[in-house]
């Protein structure tokens, strides 16, 4: 290759060098809006954010002066952030896993080519194109300690299992992350039917000529050929985890003593109830930080890929 | 298989690429409603010349939208060729969080309403006021002669620096306990209870029949807040709790500890489900049944009203009788507004006879003007006017007020982690240091 490119250049080298600069100008004039957009209404305001929570903006009048990490000092022992990083793990956990675990499921069930497939697909994902604020709705009738999912076990006789949901005031965080589950999960599932449907037909027959049963097909060659799209529905729901807002605002509110706050509704509170913009700069600061965390290994991983 | 792998990465990329721009939009998506607010008043015809007036508040519930419909009928027969653009936003956590927060955002971007609600008080002094975002109504006041009939100490509460910023429409009491008549009957008691002693007799009573003696939303940190406040009057008394704000009472006086014990041994009482409840469903608590008393703001009368709710009665809350917890809506001018001659002229009609007596009424509020016509206001509003007059007032705290906002977040903070961990030492120790955050004390 490298041999027959110098043989073309060397045969017209003018034309060639016009093309790489006309590709090059091309390639400039259409990236540099976007490029300018980015820096501007991204990382500018990154920085600024990171610059406010390290400033004295503590009321409705706005005061850029620098006073260090005070804030961030402040935040860190605040009892409503402990919470917010308590909630933030569990809700991490059952949103989480709860997610991959039901995306994967559908998803495989979905691929052993059963009929009307194309219905069922459409039911599973359907949650997704409905909004937060709309499934929280639905889930906070459902999960009314009176009403919904606690009077059928009634009805049923099952009284046993009734149960206070979202407003437990230790664990009703994992509560809103079914109903948030419910609605993401299908679209897990999308996922990984997209990556079920690229494994070839030889690979199973190649494992199963071997002797290879089900289980052993799933756990040795199909879940580790999964492997980068858990990757993808770790990074996404992770994301999903910090910044979740909606759904719990309209679900269970902060719940007493802040049991169901999260990261967000804590930042929103701080900036327009409290009018504490320096604050709000902390934890949006911290939430950054925390996206940060899991999208860069990510983007990392994808580029040695590519490179590959 | 290598190429496979591959594959699967690079379109996991696209569609994390998609979803992430989903979110993003509707990221982007989702202030927008604020400024087409739902029931955005639209006339057949637009305006010819008046121009428009748009008018931003948290009254979308049943009784507050007819009370606000009825001034802008007044403003509609006076000025007939404005178009009033009705942007309510509903409220949120029981005292316009969404609202405000969109107040906020448009507030700073530099494109103001042209006139919005905000409670008198710290919540327009400190929010607004201070920054510099509204205009002096001195002027206002002195042709309006307004100076004559609001009460002097409401005009202090909308004074900065000795000069007034907006236009009170009504005073609302806080301090209200509303129960359930037929429970009280069935109980066997003739009144209400007016003590905090009286009342734990009765909720001991409605225990044995099931019945939750408190009606508390526990969703929101805010109300059981609001609760709090009206048992610092009844434990301090209103001389003691308005020194609070001013550094002449400690947040650890023992007082205070004292209401935080009541606070405590009430939510005992509350109705089962109370954890699940938010604010804004609070009054079905009451129609319903499920409980038998509430400590809520007189509001709570109009929004009966309209539910059609017959069976309750009111009393000042336990122990704080002969005090009237104040708070009051107004209106203001913020500056750089588009339509300055429409807004001055709807600031005239809120502050008028004609206005507060159309509104009122029907908001289940008292005039702010001490000249009202008795006629048109029935017999709470009346009680509620005598009272006014007769009883000490004092700032609620949860409803702007008494302090600035962001005492305001760390009370409600303070209150609702109390409930949980009923570490009333701890919870002292935190206020103390609020107030002197917020700059209440030194």
């Amino acid at each position: 290759m490298a041999v027959s490119q110098t043989h073309l250049s060397a045969l017209s080298p003018t034309v060639h060098k016009r093309r790489i600069n006309r590709d090059l100008v091309i390639a400039i004039v259409a990236l540099t809006p976007s490029i300018i957009a980015v820096a501007i209404f991204i990382y500018t305001f990154i920085a600024w954010t990171f610059y406010v929570s390290l400033a004295n903006w503590n009321t409705s009048v706005v005061d850029y002066t620098f006073t260090g990490l005070g804030h961030w000092e402040r935040m860190f022992n605040s009892f409503r952030f402990q919470m917010d990083l308590r909630n933030l793990a569990l809700y991490a956990l059952g949103f989480m896993s709860q997610c991959i675990v039901i995306g994967f499921l559908l998803a495989s069930l979905l691929d052993q080519h059963i009929k009307g497939e194309a219905v069922f697909r459409t039911i599973f994902i359907f949650p997704f194109a409905v909004s937060a604020v709309v499934t929280g709705v639905a889930w906070r009738w459902l999960m009314r300690p009176d009403t919904g999912i606690n009077l059928l076990f009634e009805q049923l006789g099952l009284g046993f299992l009734k149960s206070n949901w979202f407003s437990d005031p230790t664990f009703g965080i994992l509560f809103v992350t079914i109903a948030s589950s419910w609605q993401f999960s299908g679209y897990i599932m999308a996922l990984y039917l997209a990556a079920l449907r690229g494994i070839p037909a030889e690979v199973r027959e190649a494992a199963q000529i071997d002797g290879c049963n089900t289980w052993n097909l799933y756990r040795h060659i199909i879940i580790p050929m999964l492997a980068p799209v858990t990757f993808t529905a770790i990074v996404l729901t992770g994301m999903g985890a910090i910044r979740v807002f909606d759904i719990v605002m309209v679900m269970s509110g902060t719940g007493q003593a802040f049991s169901t706050d999260m990261l967000a509704t804590h930042m929103f509170e701080q900036m327009f109830t409290a009018n504490r913009f320096s604050a709000a700069a902390v934890i949006g600061s911290f939430m950054i930080i925390l996206s940060a965390l899991l999208v860069v290994p990510y983007l990392l991983s994808v580029r040695k890929e590519q490179e590959q | 298989m290598k190429t496979n792998r591959k594959f699967t990465r690079r379109q996991s990329l696209k569609l994390f690429g998609f979803g992430a721009t989903g979110i993003a939009l509707s990221a982007c998506a989702a202030p927008r409603p604020a400024t087409q607010a739902p029931g955005a008043e639209q006339p057949a015809q637009p305006a010819a010349d008046g121009g428009k007036l748009e008018i931003f508040s948290w009254w979308t519930s049943g009784g507050e939208v007819e009370a606000l419909e009825a001034l802008y009928k007044l403003y509609r027969e006076k000025y007939p060729n404005v178009e009033i653009i009705n942007a309510a936003l509903a409220g949120g956590a029981g005292q316009g969080g969404n609202m405000k927060a969109v107040l906020e955002t448009r507030m700073i971007g530099g494109d103001p309403p042209d006139s919005f609600q905000v409670h008198l008080g710290q919540e327009l002094i400190g929010s607004h006021v201070k920054a510099g975002r509204m205009e002096d109504l001195s002027d206002l006041y002195a042709s309006e002669g307004w100076n004559n009939v609001f009460p002097k100490g409401l005009i202090e509460l909308a004074s900065y620096e000795g000069k007034p910023y907006s236009v009170p429409v009504n005073i609302h009491r806080s301090n209200v306990m509303w129960y359930n008549t037929n429970h009280l009957a069935e109980a066997g008691l003739d009144k209400p209870p007016a003590t905090w002693d009286e009342w734990f007799d009765y909720a001991e009573k409605l225990k044995a029949k099931g019945i939750g003696a408190l009606a508390v939303a526990g969703a929101d940190p805010n109300f059981s807040a609001h609760v709090f406040e009206n048992i610092l009057v009844a434990t301090l008394g209103p001389e003691k709790y308005t020194g609070l704000f001013n550094g002449a009472t400690a947040w650890d006086d023992p007082g205070v500890k004292e209401a935080m014990d009541i606070l405590l041994r009430s939510h005992e009482y509350a109705q089962a489900d109370y954890l699940s409840v938010a604010w804004g469903d609070i009054n079905e608590v009451m129609t319903s049944g499920k409980a038998s008393t509430m400590i809520m703001g007189d509001w709570t009368h109009g929004l009966f009203k309209s539910a059609g709710f017959k069976d309750y009665g009111w009393a000042p809350a336990p122990g704080t009788n002969g005090v009237f917890v104040a708070l009051s809506d107004s209106f203001g001018l913020p500056k750089n507004v588009k339509h300055r001659e429409n807004v001055i002229n709807w600031l005239k009609l809120c502050g008028s006879r004609e206005g507060q007596d159309a509104f009122n009424p029907i908001k289940g509020s008292i005039p702010a003007r001490t000249d009202p016509d008795l006629s048109k206001y029935d017999d709470y509003l009346k009680q509620t006017i005598e009272a006014f007059k007769t009883n000490t007032i004092v700032g609620s705290i949860q409803h702007g007020a008494a302090a600035p906002q962001g005492f305001v977040n760390d009370y409600d903070t303070i209150v609702s982690t109390l409930l949980a961990s009923k570490d009333t030492a701890a919870a002292m120790k935190e206020l103390v240091a609020a107030a002197k955050t917020a700059g209440l004390s030194k």
